[in-house]
């Protein structure tokens, strides 16, 4: 056995009312890929955090040992000293600087306080070749894809020299492709010697990639265990929420009634270039009482199809729109709204919820009129709406007046969807409705869905999780390069079928 | 009941903060100036001295809430403040009239402003320093650079005048009048509040607590009004920043309006995809700005009995800064309009109390550049405690 390069023993950490880390215990060895897996709000980021002296020595109880050395952190620069490197879920790149720059920022290569720009040049040329990127080094980060970004983030781990190397769901904003090749960096990585702490909510990379298992729960080390056949996502899962799901997604028999929106040659231009055709001639109906699936890779133009049905993206929008049999105009999301036709976007804490306001306030705040009596927000009125849906979608709380900053990913995306289901949909566009949440509250959200469609809306489902799509829909709409390739009945749909359509093929 | 008063302290820790540094203040300079700070006419003219700044102060709250800001106030308040004399003077106008058309004049700069902001996508930093200057330079057309004077007694009596008593004896009989009736409706209010929310069925204070609280802010409203009771009577000035105050703060909490302000500066993709007319909202928000802006301009002029070229010069900085250590945070979506008001109490008890120890402007400047430093970071660190 491998000797022990990084222990941490009964950690304990508060938090002014909860206690986010119970005496957890973690080791990983020399040269392997340790997952950490848990639902949000187990305790994973917290850890990390500890470890790498975000939350500075003393601000929690227990040891973290590194080479046998027990150590004391007061910062990252602490942990980077030894050799610990951590990889945000959010990319902590600067934009505007070009790849260079952004690898040895805080750790400039320099000579008499002057930088050295060959050299530093010569270097990240290195260790961008490590992670498989042949780019120029003095390209702009503005102008690489998220994949490269993520890509570039360890390039600047490496040239650390790190032993360790933590990542914080480093897949979420990837491509399937993109995945991949993260993943076999990472395994090149390992035989380099390094060790990786890889934090993931996608179990079927986990399963592919680890050496070891750690399951947390509720600030908890549950158990460790070595990653061999008799593992699958199945099993992870149960030890996570600590109960046997036997159906991941509640499938439910719809009853489609009538077309409810028809859209008809839809077509978009890039709202960034002008002349650039985003959406190509998109058609399609979506009936009341059923979930339509729309599956794609990243930059199908998903996002952008239903954004501008919406009416907040896009340019020279053209199309012939029916809502509930009527002529729809698109306009602005003011009058969608008000038509019956809803949009909860991809990213909830950049264009979903206002983090600094509390809940009632965030669920109001598409239908105010709701809650207004003679033109004046009646308070009361209000609390009372948000209090329940915060009953009916199970949202975790202490009050209703917590700013939602303060809750966890699942519960902030309950609040986003009460503030749509407030506002009384007819048609709901659900975009990435369970990204980054985890499992329990993923499953709580599909019962939503259910109700919401026996009660007779229309919800549109875009979805970048192939089995979510294939679990949850009716029907299936495979999009590429901003048109629809194909439209598929959930009975006689699989995974390599909608990916087929998805690359691109005819 | 410990509970409670946990969790009320907790909500409103900013505003208690605040308070408690206000007084301290005042406290420190009873001390420094032998009880000269404390005598009622001191304390009215105090007030006086902060009512414009405490109407543009509440002006800018939703302007920074929004994520913006206006560095134009000086020189629209020197602007406007000319025009209402210039209609007196020059045109002969009427107290009412000239009052009215100045407020006008004060909407077409807010739409002016607010159109190059909301419709133009110029970041409202360039727009108002770009009218910083332009109101400046019309503000000199206008006077041609001389004093314009005096001004109609009506009309000075909105920066200097006291509402007039109705009884002739030693105390102000009106403001007494008035004091009760504010205290009197301020219980009403809240015993209607608390009503309605048994009603609803939520939690309510305990009633000890209840009465407490009742008591401490009648207790507060006694004494504000018995200070002018006890010297000349309430200011005008003083009725309009109330007016002012009432207005603002009903429209922040009861309104969609409010809400959205605070949604544009929290998260304004969040707004937009929330069916918020962004542009409108923030057109109309620096359209309030002008008019309050217009509103300090004549009361300025007002105080001084006068329009001068100077007028106003440097005004922003005071009423930013009051804004900012009433709470107001420069990232947008957070500050009230009651902090705001407070921030240009400690601002201008600064200015009066250091006057009245006979501090050199030299040390007057270092002394309030410092404690903003200060409030803002008391702020940040208490808010990073979080």
């Amino acid at each position: 056995m491998a000797e022990n390069i990084l222990e941490m023993k009964n950690i304990i950490k508060e938090f002014p009312g909860v206690k986010a880390l119970n005496n957890v215990n973690f080791s990983v060895e020399k040269g392997e890929i340790h997952a950490l897996v848990g639902e949000n709000g187990a305790g994973k980021s917290t850890l990390m955090k500890v470890l790498s002296g975000v939350h500075p020595f003393g601000s929690y109880e227990g040891d973290i040992i590194i080479g046998g050395e027990v150590k004391a952190f007061n910062g990252i620069k602490d942990s980077e000293e030894s050799k610990v490197a951590i990889i945000y879920q959010e990319l902590a790149l600067v934009k505007e600087m070009n790849i260079v720059e952004n690898i040895f920022l805080g750790n400039e290569i320099k000579k008499h306080g002057i930088i050295n720009w060959n050299e530093a040049i010569n270097k990240t040329k290195k260790v961008l070749a490590e992670v498989g990127l042949k780019d120029n080094p003095l390209s702009k980060i503005v102008n690489l894809g998220i994949g490269k970004q993520q890509l570039i983030e360890i390039a600047k781990a490496i040239s650390k020299n790190i032993d360790i190397l933590i990542l914080d769901e480093p897949t979420a904003a990837l491509t399937e492709s993109e995945s991949d090749n993260l993943l076999i960096i990472i395994k090149e990585l390992r035989n380099k010697g390094v060790s990786c702490v890889y934090i993931s909510h996608k179990l079927n990379e986990v399963i592919d990639v680890a050496d070891t298992i750690t399951v947390l729960r509720d600030g908890q080390t549950i158990t460790s265990f070595a990653n061999d056949e008799t593992i699958n996502e199945e099993k992870i899962i149960s030890l996570m929420v600590g109960r046997e799901l036997t159906t991941r997604f509640p499938r439910v028999e719809h009853t489609p009634g009538d077309v409810v929106l028809e859209v008809n040659n839809l077509n978009v231009y890039s709202e960034e270039i002008t002349d650039k055709k985003i959406i190509n001639n998109v058609s399609f109906k979506a009936r009341k009482g059923e979930i339509v699936g729309i599956s794609g890779l990243m930059g199908a133009g998903r996002t952008e199809m239903a954004m501008s049905l919406f009416g907040a993206y896009g340019s020279n929008v053209s199309g012939k729109v029916k809502l509930d049999g009527a002529e729809f105009k698109i306009k602005g999301p003011r009058e969608s709204i008000e038509k019956g036709l809803c949009y909860l976007s991809e990213d909830r804490k950049a264009n979903g919820l206002v983090l600094m306001m509390d809940i009632k306030e965030n669920i109001s705040l598409a239908s105010l009129e709701k809650v207004c009596k003679n033109m004046m927000i009646n308070s009361n009125e209000e609390m009372k709406v948000a209090n329940e849906y915060v009953k009916k979608l199970l949202i975790k709380t202490p009050s209703i007046e917590q700013n939602v900053n303060n809750l966890s990913g699942g519960n902030q995306q309950k609040v986003v969807l009460a503030k749509w289901l407030l506002a009384g949909p007819k048609v709901l566009i659900l975009d990435e409705p369970t990204r980054g949440i985890d499992v329990g509250a993923k499953f709580e959200i599909y019962n939503i869905m259910n109700e919401l469609v026996k009660a007779g809306v229309s919800i549109i489902m875009i979805s970048s999780e192939l089995p979510e799509v294939l679990g949850m829909s009716d029907r299936i709409l495979v999009m590429n390069n901003g048109e629809i390739k194909a439209e598929l009945g959930y009975k006689d749909v699989s995974q390599e079928k909608v990916m087929h359509y998805a690359t691109g093929g005819k | 009941m410990i509970g409670q008063i946990k969790t009320a302290v907790k909500n409103n820790i900013r505003q208690y903060t605040m308070i408690i540094a206000l007084i301290s203040i005042m406290i420190i300079f009873t001390i420094l100036t032998g009880g000269t700070f404390m005598t009622s006419r001191n304390l009215s003219n105090l007030f006086i001295q902060t009512s414009y700044i405490a109407i543009l102060a509440s002006g800018i709250v939703w302007v920074i809430v929004a994520g913006h800001i206006d560095l134009s106030i000086g020189s629209v308040v020197g602007f406007t403040g000319a025009i209402a004399a210039i209609l007196q003077v020059n045109f002969h106008m009427n107290t009412v009239f000239a009052l009215f058309i100045t407020l006008l004049v004060g909407v077409l700069i807010g739409l002016w402003q607010g159109y190059w902001v909301a419709y133009r996508n110029v970041p409202a930093f360039i727009v108002t320093l770009a009218g910083m200057m332009v109101f400046k330079g019309t503000l000199l057309g206008v006077t041609n650079g001389a004093t314009i004077a005096p001004l109609n007694p009506s009309f000075k009596a909105i920066g200097n005048g006291y509402i007039p008593n109705i009884g002739n004896t030693g105390i102000h009989l009106t403001t007494l009048l008035i004091g009760i009736a504010a205290i009197v409706i301020y219980n009403f209010v809240e015993i209607k509040k608390r009503n309605e929310r048994v009603n609803y069925q939520f939690e309510v204070l305990s009633m000890p607590l209840q009465i407490v609280k009742m008591s401490a802010v009648s207790i507060a409203i006694a004494l504000f009004f018995s200070i002018m009771v006890m010297y000349k009577g309430m200011p005008w000035s003083i009725v309009i920043v109330i007016i002012v105050a009432l207005i603002y703060s009903f429209i922040t909490y009861k309104t969609p309006f409010g809400r959205h302000v605070y949604a544009i500066g929290g998260n304004t993709e969040a707004a937009k995809l929330s069916g918020i007319n962004i542009k409108q909202r923030n057109l109309l928000i620096f359209v309030s700005m002008g008019v309050l802006g217009a509103l300090g301009g004549a009361i300025y002029a007002a105080r001084l009995n006068a329009a001068s070229a100077q007028a106003g010069n440097g005004l922003e900085l005071e009423v930013i800064a009051s804004a900012i250590i009433g709470g107001t945070s420069t990232l947008g979506g957070e500050g009230t309009i009651i902090g705001a008001i407070i921030g240009a109490l400690v601002m201008a008890t600064l200015n009066n109390g250091m006057s009245l120890m006979d501090v050199q402007p030299t040390w007057q400047y270092i002394v309030k550049g410092m404690i903003l430093l200060l409030a803002v970071w008391v702020d940040i660190s208490t808010r990073k405690g979080k």
